[in-house]
Order: C-alpha cells, then sequence, then structure tokens
C-alpha cells in the first residue's frame, strides 16, 4: 500500500491512528518499561528505593493486575449487558488498529480457510466459512473500547460463542478459551465472558463479510472486552486450564481487561 | 502577614492564637497519615493518568514524558491501577475517622457561599490569614471540601470508565462512556489546580507543612 518515505495526507483519524502505530513500533522492551518509567513523579515517590530495582517494582506491579483479573472476574456480573446502539450511531468507517500498521494487514484465502478447535473439546473438528456461517446468528451494535482511551460504535454479527462453545461440546467448566490467530496475534478470555450473550465469533460487520481490516475471516467480538481482547484473523480455538496469556498481556496489559 | 480586621464580622468563632506546645495538636496522626498517603497515591495516579491520556488526547495537546510515569501505556495502566487501592482505601479510611472524630464538622462546617465569599474578598486584600493550622477560614474550608468531592467524583467517572457495563447506573449518571472520560479530564484538572494553589500557600506558611508533619 503505502510506501515509506511516499509524501501522503492523512485524515485527523488516520493521522492518529499512524502516530499511534509509530509509537507502538517504538515501544521499548516490557523488561526496560518500569526502569524508564521512574521520572520526575516516581523518582519524588520512591525515593525510599533503590531506582534500579526496577524488576522488583515490576514484579509487585504485575502481582497487583493479577490481583485485579480476580477482582474483576468476581464483579463481572454474566447477565449484565453492554449498551445496544442503533445504526445511526454507528462510526464508519470503522477503526483499524492492531499491533502493525494498515500496510501489514493479512489478505486470507477464505474458501481455503479452516477454524481448528482444541483442548477440552469433545468435537474437534475444523470448521469452513461455510459450516459456521449456517449456525444461527445474531448481530449486535456496541460500542468498542480501546485500551488507549478511544471508542468507536459498530454493528458485528456472527455466531453467539457460547452456543458455538455447547455445540463443539466444550468443558464450560475450563477456566479459559484461548485464540491464535493468523496474523501471529494470541489472546485469551475466561470462561465467564465467553458464554456471556453478547460475545459473538463475527463473520460479518455492517452487514457484510468482514473485510481484510476487520479481521476476515473471522474475528472474536467482545462487547464486555477492550478491543486488545477482540482478536482478529481467528485460526484456532482451544479450551484450557493452562493459563495462555496474550499478545499485549504478556507484554503487561491487564489480563482480564473488561468491562 | 496583616490579621484580619474583619474577624469581628464572623459568623463562627474567631482564630486561637497561633500554635503553641500547650494546645491540642492542629492534625491528629490519623490524618496526617492519611494526608501523605494520599498525597503519594495522587502524585501515581496524577503521572501515570498523564501517560494514559497521551495514548489517545481528548484535547489537542499531550503531557511531556519527563512528567509521567510507567514508560509506555501498559506500564502506566499498571501504576494507575494500582494506585486506584491506595487512593480508594485511604480515601474511605480518611472520610470515615472523619465523621466518626467529628473533625469534619469541626473544621467545615458551617460553610456558606456567603463566607466564602466574605473570606475570599479578605484574602485578595491580603487581610486574611490562614498562619493557624487548627482553624480553616471559609476560603480553606472551601477549597479541601472541593478537593475531597473533587477526589470522589475522580473515582466514580474512573469507575465509569474502567467497567463501563458492571457500572451501568454510574455511567447513565456520568452520561455515558464518553462523558465520562471528560468528567475525568475535567476532575484531574481541577485537583491539578488545587495542587498548585494548595503547595503555593503551604510555601508562604511553612508551618502549615510542620503541622502537618509533626501534628502542631
Amino acid at each position: 500500500m503505502v510506501k515509506t518515505g511516499t509524501p501522503i495526507r492523512l485524515s485527523a483519524l488516520d493521522a492518529r491512528l499512524a502516530t499511534k502505530e509509530a509509537q507502538a513500533l517504538i515501544l521499548p522492551s516490557r523488561r526496560s518499561f518500569l526502569r524508564g518509567s521512574l521520572t520526575l513523579g516516581g523518582l519524588a515517590m520512591l525515593s525510599g528505593c533503590s531506582v534500579t530495582d526496577g524488576d522488583g517494582v515490576e514484579s509487585a506491579l504485575s502481582a497487583i493486575s493479577r490481583l485485579n483479573d480476580r477482582v474483576q472476574a468476581a464483579l463481572f456480573d454474566p447477565g449484565k449487558l453492554a449498551p445496544e446502539y442503533t445504526d445511526r450511531d454507528v462510526t464508519r468507517p470503522f477503526p483499524f488498529n492492531a499491533y502493525y500498521g494498515e500496510d501489514e494487514i493479512r489478505e486470507i484465502d477464505g474458501d481455503a480457510w479452516r477454524l481448528e478447535v482444541t483442548g477440552l473439546v469433545a468435537d474437534k473438528r475444523t470448521w469452513s466459512l461455510a459450516d459456521l456461517r449456517a449456525l444461527p446468528q445474531q448481530a449486535h451494535i456496541t460500542r468498542h473500547i480501546c485500551v488507549e482511551g478511544w471508542s468507536a460504535i459498530g454493528q458485528w454479527g456472527g455466531v453467539p460463542f457460547g452456543r458455538f462453545l455447547k455445540h463443539v461440546g466444550a468443558d464450560l467448566g475450563a477456566k479459559y478459551v484461548g485464540f491464535k490467530c493468523d496474523d501471529d496475534y494470541y489472546t485469551s478470555i475466561d470462561m465467564a465472558t465467553a458464554l456471556h450473550p453478547q460475545t459473538t465469533l463475527a463473520l460479518t460487520c455492517d452487514g457484510r463479510p468482514l473485510l481484510p481490516r476487520n479481521g476476515y475471516p473471522l474475528k472474536l467480538r467482545i462487547p464486555t472486552k477492550l478491543g486488545y481482547k477482540n482478536p482478529k484473523h481467528i485460526r484456532a480455538i482451544f479450551v484450557t486450564n493452562t493459563y495462555p496469556g496474550g499478545y499485549w498481556e504478556d507484554q503487561g496489559y491487564n489480563w482480564f481487561g473488561g468491562s | 502577614m496583616p490579621r484580619s480586621s474583619l474577624s469581628i464580622a464572623r459568623p463562627y468563632p474567631r482564630r486561637q492564637a497561633i500554635a503553641s506546645p500547650g494546645l491540642p495538636a492542629a492534625h491528629p496522626l490519623w490524618l496526617r497519615l492519611c494526608h501523605w498517603i494520599n498525597a503519594v497515591a495522587v502524585t501515581l495516579m496524577l503521572t501515570s493518568g498523564w501517560r494514559i491520556y497521551d495514548a489517545s488526547p481528548l484535547f489537542d495537546f499531550r503531557f511531556p514524558r519527563a512528567a509521567t510515569i510507567g514508560g509506555w501505556l501498559g506500564g502506566a495502566l499498571q501504576w494507575h491501577f494500582a494506585a486506584m487501592w491506595i487512593l480508594v482505601f485511604n480515601g474511605l479510611l480518611y472520610l470515615a475517622m472523619s465523621v466518626a472524630t467529628g473533625r469534619f464538622r469541626r473544621r467545615f462546617l458551617p460553610l456558606t457561599p456567603r463566607m466564602i465569599w466574605s473570606d475570599l474578598v479578605s484574602a485578595l486584600r491580603g487581610r486574611l490569614s490562614h498562619a493557624d493550622p487548627r482553624h480553616y477560614n471559609a476560603v480553606q474550608r472551601f477549597a479541601y471540601v472541593g478537593a475531597v468531592a473533587d477526589l470522589a467524583l475522580l473515582v466514580a467517572s474512573g469507575l465509569v470508565l474502567w467497567k463501563p457495563v458492571q457500572f451501568s447506573s454510574l455511567r447513565l449518571l456520568m452520561g455515558g462512556y464518553d462523558t465520562a472520560r471528560v468528567v475525568h479530564f475535567c476532575a484531574m484538572s481541577a485537583l491539578a489546580a488545587f495542587i498548585v494553589v494548595h503547595l503555593a500557600m503551604v510555601i508562604l506558611t511553612p508551618r502549615t507543612l510542620v503541622a502537618m508533619l509533626r501534628g502542631r
């Protein structure tokens, strides 16, 4: 698409997203972010601690983040629905966001694509797009909230994920559902959220098949979670009791990441 | 600093003499602990919050990186969601103790707009002293009660941003997710403004700092 160095004019939204992507590319490594974090306010507040003792602070903050996961799981009411909006409220075009730039969006061949379902499930057969389209569908217009603070309203349609899990005979008492994606992204969610009535294996956006930028052929849409818990280009789903982590979660984003 | 010539007209008891060792402590130990723990928590919340703001600025500016903690969005979020527990539990302890000991009533009440106006006018004329840490004039009362209320608003709007689905009534009260972001930002700005004035006053009257450290 756009080659480096080519002069281009960006819309305000594109410019903001481009800046954000550039920032993502120059992220300091996970090990160094806390050492770098001890600036003005931090120094003043932590003058009693060794500033070079970043690993201690980092592990304390990670421990609190895991505690926050448990608090959030306790706060989560599986029957409480995210607010739904009308067609008038939909953000068009829906903003693109990923850990890579828009010029690296994967083009997946939907005819050859198959969804793997593994782990604690009875039926481990693979699924084609036609198989998924043959299941009962649902659609919701909900707000997608990014961890950065911005939000956008979109209409997503597809297979209710709870019904899908029951259909494949998943162990609904398992702790985690993990996702591996064709863009090398990965994430995982708690079973309560997987079974939430609005959680959808999305095949459509705005009533049409997903575009590559939306995560074609399959995206998980969870209105009760932040954007980074909504994986695109899903290739495999697995049910497990072993903590699977996630692309951003392994770098420090909160694992529960939901509202 | 000139003493107030308007004190006769005050509808509440006149200030006692400047703090001396024989008088009761201006600030009991629990209050001083709450104050300094809150100062730490607020500093962590502000500096990490500014880094979170910078990830997707609401307005046409960013906070300088050197004034923030966390290093990147993920690190700042970890600080913010850790320090929030200190802020909230310390704040609840402060409120409970203030009400239970009667300090809130003694220090901050009565408080009327007329009193605030009259004390503000004398303060601007240089005729109002806040040198006695055991007595607050109406402007101080307003500022301190306002800071406590503002912190409560920060926590409430923060809860909406953290959990817009679970705290749906609070979300509706705030006017929705996007409005809650603006409320959170404005309440932060008000708190920052309070801190600037608060620190300026402490520099002008250093014995108030001693009182908050030693109690008298």
